[in-house]
C-alpha cells in the first residue's frame, strides 16, 4: 500500500463527506418550509422573555415537574396548566383547541422544527372546558361531557 | 487434542429460504408491536388482572433458554469437558442471540416502548427488575467477551478465566429472572425462593434442548456434525435437567400445598383449573418430563428420530410450564380479605380469563425468530462451526 | 520499507511512535477541558439547582403522613358516591369492561361464607409505608411523596406493569387506550399505570380528597388526616377504637385503616 493512494482515498472520502454535508444544507432552504406562525398568548407576560423560553422551556418544564411531582412544591409561574392558560388558542367556539388542531400553540414550533410533543399524551393540551353537553369540541364526544354534567349536578346537591 | 478449525455456513438455497421465511415473521412481529403501541393494549388480550400475557411466555422462556444453552460453552470453558470446547461458540452465539430476542419482546411490548431510554437511564436498585435490566444487557457484553477471547487466537488463554464470569453471570440472570417472580410476596403462585433455582433448572433443561435441536438441524447442511457418543451423553444430560426441573418444581408445589394460605391455589391449578391444569399436568408433567425421559432413560443409544421428538417435546412442555406459571398464577385473583368472599365492579375474587391475540403471538414469534435470524447471520459472517471435531473426539 | 514515521499510531506495528507525538497533543487537551470546566461549572450548577430561594419553602412535609379510615359500618351497600367523586376529579370512567377499565377506588362486598353476613367498603391504593410497588418499579416511577403519598410519575413510567403484579390490593390499573381531554390538574396517559393519588393536587392545597367531601354528604364514612400528629382527629380515632389493615399481616404498614371491617 503505497502513501499516494491512501492519501488519495482520504481526500476522496473527505470530498464525498464535504459533498454530502453540501447538498444537506442546500437542500434545506429548497423545501420552502413557511417559519412558524407562533399564535399570541393571552395573559401577562411570559416566566422568562421569548428567546429565553425558545432555548430552555423543556429543562425548566423537566426542572419544575421533578419538583412538582417529587417534592410537591407546586411553584406559582411553574405550573403546566398556567402556561396552557395564557397560551390557550381559541376554536371559534368558545373553547380552545387541543392537540390535535395544528392551530395549537405548541405545535406551531413543534411541527416546523419536527420535535414530537410527548406532553400531551398525559396532560391536557387546553384549559379545562366547562362541562356542557352542547359545547363538546370537535375532537371530543359529546357524551362524555353529558355525562360528567351528570356526574357534577349528582355530587353537587 | 487436535487443532479445531472452524468455518463459517457456506449458506446455500436451504439456508437463504429458511432466513427470508425467519425474516418474514421479525417483520410480522414488528407489525404486531407498531399496532400494539399505536392503538393500547387494548387490542390485546391482556387486562388489568393478566397484565403479563403470551409475549412475556416467549421473552421469559427465550431469556431462559439463552442462559441455558449457554451451559454447553461453561462445560467446556469452567468445568474442563474436553469435548464440549468445540461447540463454545456456537453456544455463546446462541446465548446472545437468544436474549436479545428476548429482549425485543419484552421492550416492544412495554406501554411506552419509547421510553427505553429511560429505562436505561433511571434505575431504581430495590427492584430486582431494574437488576435484570443490568444483568441482561451485561450478558450480552460478557458473552461478547467472552466469544471474542475464543476467536483471537492471543488471547485464548484467558478463556477459562471469561468463560468463569460468564458462567457466573448467567447463573446471576436467571436467579434474578426467578427472583421476578420469587419477590412477590402478595401473590400465592408467586412469592416463594425456590423460584430462583427452578428457573436455573429450567435453564438448563431447555437450553440443553435447544442447543441439541440446532446442532442436529446444522448437521444435516453442515458437513461436519456431532460426534455421536458425545449426543449420547448430552441426551442423558438432558434426563437429568429434566429431572431436576421436576424436583424443584415438586417442592414447590409439595409445600404448598402443605402451606394452608397457598392450598386454594394448588387446588385450582392441580384440580380444576381448567387450562391451566390441562397443561400443567398434560403439557409439562407428561409430554415435557415423564415421556422425554422414559424415550431416552436407560437406553444404551437412542436414534436421531428420538434425540429431536424428546428435544421437542422437553421444550413444549417448557413453554408450557412457562405458560402456567406467568399466565396462571396471574389468573388466581388476590385475596385481599383472607376468609371471606369477595366481590366488586373490578374482578376481585373471580378468576380472570386470558385470550391471547394475534398480535401478541405475532410479537412473541417476531422475537423468536429475531432470535434464529441473528443466529444465522451470526454463522454465516463468523467462523463458530467446528471442523476436525472427529479428531477432538477421539483424543 | 516506506517510510512510516509520519503515520499516525495503526496499532499493526510498523514503526511509528505515537508516544512522542500524542504527548504535547494531550497535555494542550487536558488543560483544555480542565479550563474549560472550571468556566462552565458554576453555572451548571446554578442552572441545574435553581436560585430561586422561595422554591425551598413549600411541598411535601415529611413529618407528615396522610391517611384514611374509613368506617364500614357507615357504609351502605350500594352507595358508590365515593367512586363518582373520584372519577369526577380526576377525569376516569368505566366504559363496562372491567378487565381494561381504569380503577382508582372501587366498592368491594365482602361476605362471610359462615354466616352469610355481607359488608361493603370502598378500597382504593392504601398509601402503605412500605409499598411493594415502589420496591419493584425498574425506573423508579413508582415513589413514596415524602408525606406518604404513593404515587406514579408518570414520566419516568415505561408501563411494564410489574407494580401492578406486585400490588396486594390490586390498586392499580393500566391505561390500555388513548385519552383525550384530561383533567388538568390529574394528567394520566396511554402506557402508563395509574392509581389513587389521594387527590394530591386537593391535599396539597390544603382540601380533602374528592372521596372524603363526597361521602361526608353521603354517609360521613370516610375520614382523612395526618395519621403521624397524634392530636388530628383521625390519630384519635384510630388511638381509641379498634381499626384494621386490610392484609396487615404483609408488614407493608397501609395509610389506610378500616374499622368494623
Amino acid at each position: 500500500m503505497s502513501e499516494r493512494s491512501s492519501l488519495s482515498r482520504l481526500l476522496l472520502v473527505v470530498g464525498m463527506l464535504i459533498m454530502a454535508m453540501a447538498a444537506g444544507i442546500l437542500g434545506a432552504h429548497a423545501g420552502d418550509v413557511p417559519l412558524p406562525a407562533v399564535p399570541k398568548a393571552t395573559g401577562g407576560s411570559c416566566v422568562a422573555p421569548p428567546d429565553v423560553m425558545r432555548r430552555s422551556h423543556m429543562s425548566m418544564l423537566q426542572h419544575g415537574r421533578d419538583l412538582s411531582v417529587r417534592q410537591g412544591e407546586r411553584v406559582e409561574g411553574g405550573r403546566l396548566t398556567g402556561c396552557i392558560s395564557c397560551h390557550a388558542v381559541s376554536d371559534g367556539k368558545g373553547g380552545a383547541v387541543t392537540v390535535s388542531s395544528p392551530q395549537h400553540f405548541c405545535r406551531a414550533c413543534h411541527d416546523y422544527a419536527a420535535v414530537k410533543v410527548d406532553c400531551f399524551e398525559c396532560h391536557a393540551s387546553r384549559p379545562e372546558q366547562p362541562a356542557k353537553a352542547t359545547d363538546a369540541a370537535p375532537d371530543a364526544p359529546a357524551s362524555s361531557y353529558a355525562a360528567l354534567a351528570d356526574y357534577a349536578r349528582e355530587i353537587a346537591r | 487434542m487436535a487443532n479445531i478449525v472452524y468455518t463459517e455456513c457456506r449458506g446455500g438455497q436451504r439456508f437463504w429460504m429458511i432466513f427470508a421465511s425467519l425474516l418474514v415473521f421479525v417483520a410480522i412481529g414488528g407489525a404486531s408491536a407498531l399496532y400494539m403501541e399505536h392503538f393500547g393494549h387494548i387490542v390485546t388480550g391482556m387486562s388489568n388482572e393478566i397484565v403479563w400475557g403470551l409475549p412475556h411466555v416467549f421473552a421469559v422462556f427465550l431469556i431462559v433458554v439463552a442462559s441455558g444453552v449457554l451451559n454447553i460453552a461453561s462445560l467446556g470453558s469452567v468445568f474442563g469437558e474436553m469435548p464440549y470446547k468445540p461447540k463454545a461458540r456456537l453456544s455463546g452465539v446462541l446465548a446472545i442471540a437468544f436474549l436479545i430476542g428476548g429482549l425485543a419482546i419484552l421492550v416492544l411490548d412495554l406501554g411506552r416502548p419509547d421510553r427505553l431510554t429511560v429505562a436505561m437511564t433511571n434505575y431504581n436498585f430495590r427492584s430486582i427488575f431494574a437488576w435484570n435490566v443490568l444483568l441482561y444487557s451485561g450478558f450480552i457484553a460478557v458473552v461478547g467477551a467472552y466469544l471474542v477471547v475464543q476467536m483471537t487466537r492471543a488471547w485464548q488463554k484467558y478463556t477459562p478465566a471469561v468463560g468463569l464470569l460468564a458462567f457466573l453471570w448467567r447463573l446471576t440472570l436467571t436467579t434474578g429472572t426467578g427472583s421476578i417472580f420469587g419477590f412477590l410476596m402478595a401473590r400465592s403462585p408467586y412469592g416463594s425462593a425456590v423460584l430462583a433455582p427452578l428457573f436455573i433448572a429450567m435453564s438448563l433443561a431447555y437450553g440443553l434442548a435447544v442447543f441439541i435441536l440446532i446442532r442436529l438441524a446444522l448437521e444435516n447442511s453442515a458437513s461436519k456434525g456431532l460426534g455421536e457418543e458425545l449426543l449420547q451423553r448430552l441426551m442423558r444430560l438432558l434426563v437429568i435437567f429434566v429431572g431436576s426441573v421436576a424436583y424443584f418444581s415438586g417442592v414447590f408445589h409439595f409445600t404448598s400445598i402443605y402451606t394452608a394460605w397457598r392450598t386454594d391455589w394448588e387446588a385450582y391449578l392441580l384440580l380444576d383449573g381448567g387450562l391451566y391444569t390441562l397443561l400443567f399436568w398434560g403439557a409439562y408433567v407428561l409430554l415435557g418430563t415423564i415421556v422425554p425421559m422414559a424415550m431416552v432413560y436407560g437406553r444404551k443409544g437412542v436414534s436421531r428420530r428420538v434425540e429431536i421428538l424428546a428435544s421437542t417435546l422437553v421444550l413444549l412442555g417448557g413453554i408450557a410450564h412457562v405458560y402456567v406459571i406467568i399466565i396462571g398464577g396471574q389468573a388466581y385473583p388476590l385475596n385481599l380479605f383472607p376468609g371471606y368472599e369477595v366481590t366488586s365492579g373490578f374482578n376481585d375474587g373471580v378468576v380472570a380469563s386470558y385470550v391471547p391475540t394475534l398480535p401478541e403471538l405475532g410479537l412473541g414469534l417476531g422475537g423468536t425468530a429475531l432470535a434464529l435470524v441473528l443466529t444465522m447471520v451470526a454463522m454465516r459472517v463468523f467462523r463458530l462451526l467446528p471442523m476436525g471435531e472427529v479428531a477432538a473426539d477421539a483424543s | 520499507m516506506t517510510d512510516r514515521s509520519q503515520s499516525f499510531g495503526c496499532g499493526c506495528g510498523c514503526g511509528s511512535k505515537p508516544e512522542t507525538v500524542d504527548a504535547g497533543r494531550r497535555g494542550f487537551l487536558a488543560g483544555a477541558v480542565a479550563t474549560g470546566a472550571t468556566v462552565l461549572a458554576p453555572g451548571v450548577t446554578l442552572f441545574a439547582y435553581g436560585t430561586d430561594p422561595a422554591e425551598a419553602a413549600t411541598g411535601a412535609d415529611p413529618k407528615k403522613r396522610w391517611g384514611l379510615l374509613i368506617d364500614v359500618s357507615k357504609c351502605a351497600d350500594g352507595c358508590t358516591a365515593c367512586v363518582t367523586a373520584c372519577q369526577t376529579e380526576n377525569g376516569w370512567k368505566t366504559t363496562g369492561r372491567p378487565a381494561t377499565d381504569p380503577q382508582w377506588i372501587r366498592k368491594v362486598t365482602l361476605r362471610d361464607p359462615k354466616s352469610g353476613a355481607t359488608r361493603s367498603a370502598p378500597v382504593m391504593c392504601q398509601h402503605c409505608a412500605a409499598p411493594p410497588c415502589v420496591d419493584v418499579c425498574p425506573t423508579g416511577a413508582s415513589f413514596k411523596r415524602a408525606d406518604g403519598i404513593v404515587l406514579v410519575d408518570r414520566h419516568r413510567c415505561i408501563g411494564c406493569r410489574y407494580c401492578m403484579m406486585a400490588c396486594p390490593y390490586k390498586a392499580r390499573s393500566f391505561v390500555h387506550e388513548p385519552l383525550e381531554d384530561q383533567k388538568p390538574h390529574a394528567p394520566r396517559g396511554l402506557g402508563t399505570v395509574e392509581g389513587c393519588t389521594l387527590c394530591v393536587h386537593r391535599v396539597d392545597k390544603g382540601e380533602a380528597p374528592a372521596c372524603v367531601e363526597a361521602c361526608a354528604g353521603a354517609g360521613g364514612a370516610i375520614l382523612f388526616g395526618d395519621i403521624a400528629d397524634p392530636k388530628s382527629e383521625i390519630s384519635k380515632v384510630i388511638a381509641t377504637y379498634a381499626t384494621m389493615q386490610i392484609r396487615g399481616d404483609l408488614g407493608v404498614d397501609p395509610g389506610v385503616r378500616y374499622r368494623n371491617l
